[in-house]
């Protein structure tokens, strides 16, 4: 298979796909639940594969994503507030200290930016620390922002512990999948260049890696400040989906959740990153609600069905893959085009060796 | 002949354990020189030093005659110095080794140290990454395609130099024991070195590979105009292809000299024998 050809055939499957979101879109009623599942899908697709270029794909263990994330909802709902919205939303401090409001694309951007920034300057003490201590560390970054972002002294930017509600959010499916998509494209193509190689080679050996003239310092720097940059691209896009902001959202139990999304897919797979996006949000927003609610068949009260059981059930799954499919549904091998063109090449080749062989006796 | 390598006084002393004391030599261009010694007399430790893995306790390296490296005892050091010339380095000069290796300095591992989840091919290209002149955006971009063409195809060049072709999609790990050796090496050779440093590149190697890799130093040396250094414990190796040796014992240099002065010295035999009747 030529490689123009694989372009083709993936150029036409995005718009195969972007075509059925459409006619979905127009066909079925806005509240189903398989739209909840696609938005919320595709955000978390994005987080869990810049979470996965550090963890899977350098080889640091940063659990700072929800800190970053918060950091892009709210540069983005601060950006955003219609100016003549600011006075209702920012009502208990006369209307907030910003009286401008930039396009949805710039502060997507911006919330992206902000994050990196932020990376940049945990990164320069914190990145010099052994693994393990970068995991406590940027955990308890997250924590710390995420009270400061609800002190009342900064009200006037943050609106303190009250909601920031009454920015523009995206109504269609297509809009967190076209955004989404792009970033990880970048991604992928950052992983596949030389940088790609060196964050790989850092992961795989960092003596190693050193030796053959990688900066380690920079090179960490970088993946982290990156990985921040699309956590935060993330967290605003989460935002709009959510059309309101509160700090209290963005806890650490997030960031486990996007963990257990990188883990389940397979550390140091994209692909897997973003199956298993999807994965954890249909079992959790859909397939086991029923387990929340009490149920009745006639008479007969089903045991255990209550409100917290779906948590409980959740964990268990979670705990089977990890304890039997340690690599994840991926490992670290990526699903495309060319891969299963690979794979039914290979088989009809056996297959004619098979028949050769037979025709030969 | 003007000195590609000269170690000048140097001293590494971890805690109270002095593992290279008082270092003094030199590597001229072209040369092969091999660093002998029993286990533990701090061979290795010199490498380390040289290529900036750790900062010596005292003294200085230079590479084509520029000071790279310069140390004094500091801190705690000041007290628990053990060494010699103490007073005589006064600046502080600790590249990171990535920066030794830029400057034309590559090296090899005793232990193998393979990028392991990548295949043969991968971990030469990895090596190649120092020499970029794209930057962040236009690689990523992919704008840098001449570059990217280049790295590959001087990548497939070593391959076929080194004789790896044929292995080159299997992962580095997978290779049979010598061939790993070798991707090392060519490993090294991708960063474009002048200066080679070998780790005991034959450890482990049956007499038919360390014959065979016996040439493929010669051959190395001579095709990339390398000046090479290295640590070997096969004396039919270093004999047959060392121009000079030196002779490494608890640290210090014990003796010095072309191979036919070092297999006659009775301090080399010594030290080799006394090792021999330890273990
Ligand atoms: N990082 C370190 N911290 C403390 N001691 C060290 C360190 N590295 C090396 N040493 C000590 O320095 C001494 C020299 O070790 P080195 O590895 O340089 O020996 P070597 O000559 O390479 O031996 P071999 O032939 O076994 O490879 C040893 O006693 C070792 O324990
Ligand atoms: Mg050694």
């Amino acid at each position: 298979m030529t490689k123009k050809k694989e372009t083709i055939i993936n150029v036409s499957l995005i718009v195969a796909l972007l075509a059925v979101l459409y006619v979905m879109e127009h066909t079925l009623p806005s509240t189903a639940m398989i739209f909840t599942v696609l938005k919320k899908g595709a955000i978390y697709a994005l987080v869990a594969v810049s979470m996965n270029l550090l963890n899977g794909f350098t080889g640091l263990f940063s659990l700072g994503q929800a800190g970053f994330m918060l950091l892009g909802a709210y540069t983005y709902g601060i950006l955003t507030i219609p100016v003549e919205q600011r006075e209702f939303v920012y009502m208990y401090y006369d209307g907030g200290i910003i009286h401008f409001s930039v396009p949805v694309v710039v502060a997507l951007v911006a919330a992206g930016a902000v994050a990196a920034f932020f990376a940049y300057l945990i990164g320069l003490p914190v990145l010099r620390l052994k693994s393990d201590y970068l995991a406590i560390a940027t955990l308890g970054f997250a924590e710390i922002i995420r009270a400061v972002f609800q002190w009342d002294k900064l009200g006037p930017v943050t609106n303190g512990s009250n909601l920031l509600k009454s920015y523009p959010t995206f109504r269609s499916v297509i809009f967190p999948f076209v955004v989404s998509g792009i970033c990880i494209a970048i991604i992928v193509m950052l992983i596949n260049s030389t940088y790609g190689r060196a964050f790989k080679a850092i992961r795989d050996d960092e003596v190693a890696a050193e030796a053959m003239g990688i900066n380690l310092a920079h090179h960490k720097r970088l993946a982290f400040v990156i990985s921040s940059f699309f956590a935060g691209i993330s967290g605003a896009l989460l935002a709009m989906y959510q059309t309101t902001i509160q700090a209290s959202m963005f806890k650490s139990a997030m960031t486990y959740e996007i963990l257990l999304i990188v883990v389940i897919g397979g550390i140091g797979s994209i692909t897997g990153s973003c199956i298993s996006s999807f994965l954890f949000i249909i079992l959790s927003e859909w397939l086991l609600r029923f387990l929340d609610s009490e149920m009745y068949i006639g008479d007969f009260k089903v045991p255990l069905l209550r409100a917290g059981f779906r948590k409980v059930v959740f964990s268990i799954i979670i705990m089977v893959i990890v304890l039997f499919f340690r690599k994840g549904i991926m490992g670290t091998k990526e699903f495309s085009v060319r891969g299963i063109y690979n794979f039914f090449k290979k088989r009809a080749q056996r297959k004619n060796a098979v028949q050769g062989g037979d025709s030969n006796e | 002949m003007s000195n590609v390598l000269k170690v000048e006084n140097v001293t590494m002393q971890f805690g109270g354990v002095v593992a290279v004391d008082n270092l003094n030599l030199e590597v001229n261009k072209g040369e092969i020189v091999s660093l002998i010694g029993p286990n533990g007399a701090g061979k290795t430790t010199a490498f380390n030093v040289i290529t900036g893995v750790y900062a010596p306790t005292n003294g200085a390296v230079y590479f084509n005659e520029n000071k790279i490296i310069e140390n004094h005892p500091q801190g705690k050091m000041k007290k628990l110095y053990r060494g010699e010339n103490n007073g005589k380095y006064h600046t502080s000069l600790a590249p990171t080794p990535d920066k030794i290796t830029k400057l034309g300095i590559a090296r090899t591992f005793q232990n193998i140290r393979l990028f392991k989840s990548q295949t043969v091919f991968e971990n030469i290209l990895i090596a190649k990454h120092c020499r970029r002149t794209s930057n962040l955006f236009t690689a990523t971009f992919h704008l840098n395609g001449k570059e990217e063409a280049q790295m590959r195809e001087e990548t497939e060049k070593l391959l076929k130099i080194l004789e790896l072709e044929n292995v080159k999609d299997e992962l580095a790990t997978s290779l049979p024991y010598g061939k790993q050796r070798r991707l090392e090496i060519a490993r090294a050779l991708a960063t474009e070195p002048s200066l080679l440093l070998l780790d005991e590149p034959a450890a482990g190697m049956n007499p038919q590979e360390t014959d065979e890799l016996t040439a493929f130093i010669g051959r190395i040396r001579d095709e990339f105009g390398l000046t090479i250094f290295m640590i070997e414990h096969h004396m039919d190796l270093v004999m047959e292809i060392s121009d000079r040796i030196y002779v490494l014992d608890f640290g210090k240099m014990i003796a010095s000299g072309v191979p036919e002065e070092i297999q006659n010295n009775p301090r080399v035999i010594e030290a080799y024998l006394g090792g021999a009747a330890d273990e």
